[in-house]
């Protein structure tokens, strides 16, 4: 069993570009993510954040290049993806409930054809507890706030029962007491040896959610650990041009240094 | 007649039906209600759950029975005795041509119902018309084939011709800048014209059966034969199978295509097979519904169920129900005179349904939604009465029991028979008792509450909102105006604590208490500070 060796990491890229309409968004990344991290993804508008996490996953066509998850090829290993997608993804007047959208978690462990058992909906039904969303599991997804969007995308990661996660901007538009409880439970699935990357587009709170960052900008500026990398030097060097949100960030870089 | 030789040729039906109108009629008129009551039957006694599809499994078994029994008994044309025969007998139309008819209608209307719901969520709706048009070429050149209007050399040909007009618009929106709709518009419109050309052309062919083919236009249940039920039970009992086999995929990659890939499910493949599905019912609908309305039928159904249910599994049921009856109406009504398309009638009787949802749909409904508005105005209204009410009270310190209407007007800044007309309201609701001619209102026990609760509300948050958020005082009012209406015990009784049981206002004005609210109402204990109700001179 391959994924017994702890050599292989969760996730390994090598040499990945991806391109739309001819045109590269991602160029030649390289990327071994030991287990256990949490590690954001970080960079400007069209940096080719959600890009990486979606080739990562298989979603789109790679140019070049290959991506192993637990050393197997993506498409072999992909129960052992969970996905949180953004939120703005899909259609929140489709006609289910909260529930149904959790369960939609445990499909893919189900394969084609079979319907969810009573485990599955108890698997659901506590993943939709630990986000404290367990009250509206009856309730049509359209009658919910962004926040709580937010809680059932991930209450339905949970249900994946994953070991590797991806998520595009879980952060964006919640509100604060969503934000902090999305935190602990990255904290919580970090502390069980699960490993995850979170695309992020705050870089003010960047420093302090995530003990890995990935800074990007079309190609891997650095990755290591946040302390290592969240400097003003490879920031200017991610947002290149981008001189008002860089002359912010780096005032509160040399502010926390003092 | 074009039809009857047709039918007559293969089934006898057509010919028979116009020899005999009038004993026809008559021998319709006397079943009918039972053919109606099938739908009903069927599937008003079916609760929602998912464990029903099994059920719905069966009677669609049962349905596509009929077809051959009915069959049987046209060719024999005696009374068998079987079990299933007087089953058959019990609910259908003992006239084989009216049995085809209102079959064939009521399954296209399950199978599109069906496969509607997903093409509504999916936001593909424009496919199937696209779909729908793009098959008459097909149809034309499976007549061509061998000259007949021979159902399996039509499927066939119109499957062809819908797949490959589908593969054009997938083409123009891969090699060009257009978008989907625009692709979908222009082979609609091109393979629509290239269909009408070669129907004119088959018309004025000197040689071949050529009659009924006109029909495909418009459609004619009155037309369909043992094999083209056949046909439709076949495709439609393929769509329920497969939805229910694979409602699962189908929901989750209508929902969430990204997530389900990444959960590794082959959602082209699904996707595929949900427009092979399409394509099959779409061409067996051609008969009964016409090219030109069979995406109504797809759409109608689903839209209608759309809008009366938040569950996709509700939905689909809704949407194959009201097909169902769709198909039922269409074929009844055109069956009455000689000719009448039946396509038309079938998606008039599922716009009737979609505009009954439409309007009184309990939550998404526009008449109910009017209806839950006005109902909210009257009770804003209501209360704004009882806290002028109040205001003209406590501008005299609560000296005095009755409210005058003159008070009340200059109040309100309102002549006199409007604020007449608003008391009569809170009568109505046993707010208030009227006296002196209706020119002196008095508080009940429940009114005094509820203006005491309104004042209570505004004057609390007027004052969260200057302590709280700091803004001025003179900006909090209009704020305040409207949450008095909609705070809740709960939200009161924390704004209270947060607020330390403040007394006043931020404009220095009493708050009333819960103390107040009993003492002014009970009326036991009364002190003269504050006093609303029923106090003697």
């Amino acid at each position: 069993m391959t994924h017994l060796n702890p050599a292989d990491a969760p996730l390994e890229v090598h040499d990945l570009t991806v391109a739309y309409h001819k045109k590269p968004v991602l160029w030649g990344i390289d990327l071994v993510v030991p287990r256990g991290r949490l590690v954001g993804i970080v960079g400007p508008n069209g940096a080719g954040k959600s890009t990486l996490i979606k080739a990562a996953m298989g979603l789109l066509p790679l140019s070049s290049g290959w991506v192993k998850i637990f050393g197997q090829p993506v498409e072999k290993n992909l129960v052992r993806v969970g996905y949180v997608p953004q939120r703005e993804s899909v259609d929140w007047d489709f006609p289910v409930n909260v529930m149904d959208v959790v369960l939609m978690g445990r499909y893919g462990r189900l394969g084609l054809i079979r319907r969810p058992s009573k485990v599955d909906r108890e698997v659901a039904r506590a993943c939709l507890d630990k986000v404290k969303m367990l009250p509206y599991a009856n309730r049509q997804i359209s009658n919910l706030s962004g926040g709580q969007q937010q809680r059932v995308f991930l209450a339905r990661a949970l249900a994946q029962e994953s070991d590797l996660y991806f998520m595009d901007e879980p952060f964006a538009g919640v509100d604060a007491a969503t934000e902090s409880a999305i935190v602990t439970l990255l904290h919580e699935l970090k502390d069980k040896g699960k490993t995850l990357l979170v695309v992020h587009h705050d870089l003010t709170t960047a420093k302090d959610y995530f003990d890995m960052l990935l800074l990007l900008n079309m190609r891997v500026v650095a990755f290591g650990s946040t302390s290592e990398v969240f400097t003003t030097e490879l920031l200017q060097k991610t947002y290149g041009g981008r001189l008002t949100i860089l002359s912010e960030v780096a005032e509160a870089v040399s502010q926390k240094a003092k | 007649m074009g039809v009857s030789e047709v039918s007559a040729g293969r089934t006898g039906v057509g010919l028979r039906t116009l020899q005999r109108p009038m004993k026809a009629a008559q021998e319709r008129r006397t079943p009918r209600p039972r053919g109606v009551c099938l739908a009903p039957c069927t599937f008003a006694t079916a609760s929602w759950s998912a464990a029903l599809l099994r059920r719905f499994a069966l009677t669609l078994a049962l349905l596509i029975l009929m077809p051959f029994g009915a069959h049987a008994a046209k060719i024999g044309d005696l009374i068998q005795t079987n079990v299933l025969e007087q089953a058959l007998d019990f609910f259908t139309f003992r006239e084989p041509a009216v049995r085809f008819a209102l079959l064939g209608s009521m399954l296209l209307g399950i199978c599109c119902g069906l496969l509607g719901s997903f093409i509504v969520v999916r936001k593909m709706a424009l496919v199937g018309d696209a779909l729908s048009h793009a098959v008459l070429p097909g149809v034309a050149l499976g007549f061509l084939w061998n000259m007949s209007k021979d159902p399996v050399a039509i499927f066939i040909g119109a499957t062809i011709a819908g797949l490959v007009g589908t593969g054009v618009v997938t083409l123009i929106k891969q090699t060009t800048r257009l978008k989907e709709d625009t692709a979908l518009g222009l082979v609609l419109a091109s393979f629509f014209a290239v269909g009408i050309c070669l129907l004119t052309m088959i018309q004025r062919l000197p040689t071949g059966n050529k009659t009924g083919i006109d029909k495909f236009l418009f459609g004619q249940a009155a037309a369909m034969g043992a094999d083209d039920v056949r046909l439709i039970a076949i495709v439609t009992a393929l769509s329920i199978l497969t939805i229910a086999v694979f409602y699962k995929e189908f929901l989750l990659t209508s929902f969430d295509a990204g997530f389900a890939r990444a959960t590794g499910f082959p959602v082209q493949a699904i996707h595929y097979g949900l427009m092979l599905l399409l394509a099959f019912s779409v061409v067996v609908a051609l008969q009964a519904v016409g090219v030109v309305l069979v995406s109504a039928m797809l759409i109608t159904p689903a839209a209608a169920a759309y809008l009366l249910t938040d569950r996709m599994s509700r939905m689909l049921w809704l949407a194959a129900f009201f097909g169902m009856a769709a198909g039922a109406v269409g074929a009844f009504l055109s069956y009455l005179g000689p000719n009448l398309p039946t396509g038309p009638f079938m998606v008039l009787g599922a716009t009737t349904v979609f505009v009954i949802a439409f309007l009184f749909g309990p939550r998404h409904g526009v008449v109910m939604r009017w209806w839950r508005q006005r109902s909210r105005a009257q009770r804003v209204q209501r209360e704004n009465t009882l806290k002028s009410m109040y205001h003209v009270l406590e501008a005299r310190e609560f000296k005095g029991d009755g409210v005058s209407m003159r008070e009340l007007s200059e109040r309100r800044r309102e002549t006199i028979e409007e604020a007449k007309q608003q008391v009569g309201q809170l009568r109505r609701h046993d707010m208030v008792t009227l006296q002196e001619e209706g020119n002196v209102a008095f508080l009940t026990p429940s009114g005094w509450q509820l203006a005491c609760a309104i004042v209570r509300n505004h004057r609390l948050w007027e004052l969260y909102l200057t302590n709280a958020a700091h803004i001025a005082a003179d900006h909090v009012h209009e704020d305040a105006e409207k949450i008095e209406h909609v705070l809740g015990e709960d939200v009161v009784r924390e704004l209270e604590r947060r607020l330390e049981y403040a007394k006043t206002d931020p404009h220095g004005r009493r708050i009333p208490s819960l103390a107040d609210m009993r003492l002014g109402g009970v009326g036991q204990e009364r002190t003269d500070e504050l006093v609303g109700y029923g106090r003697r001179p």
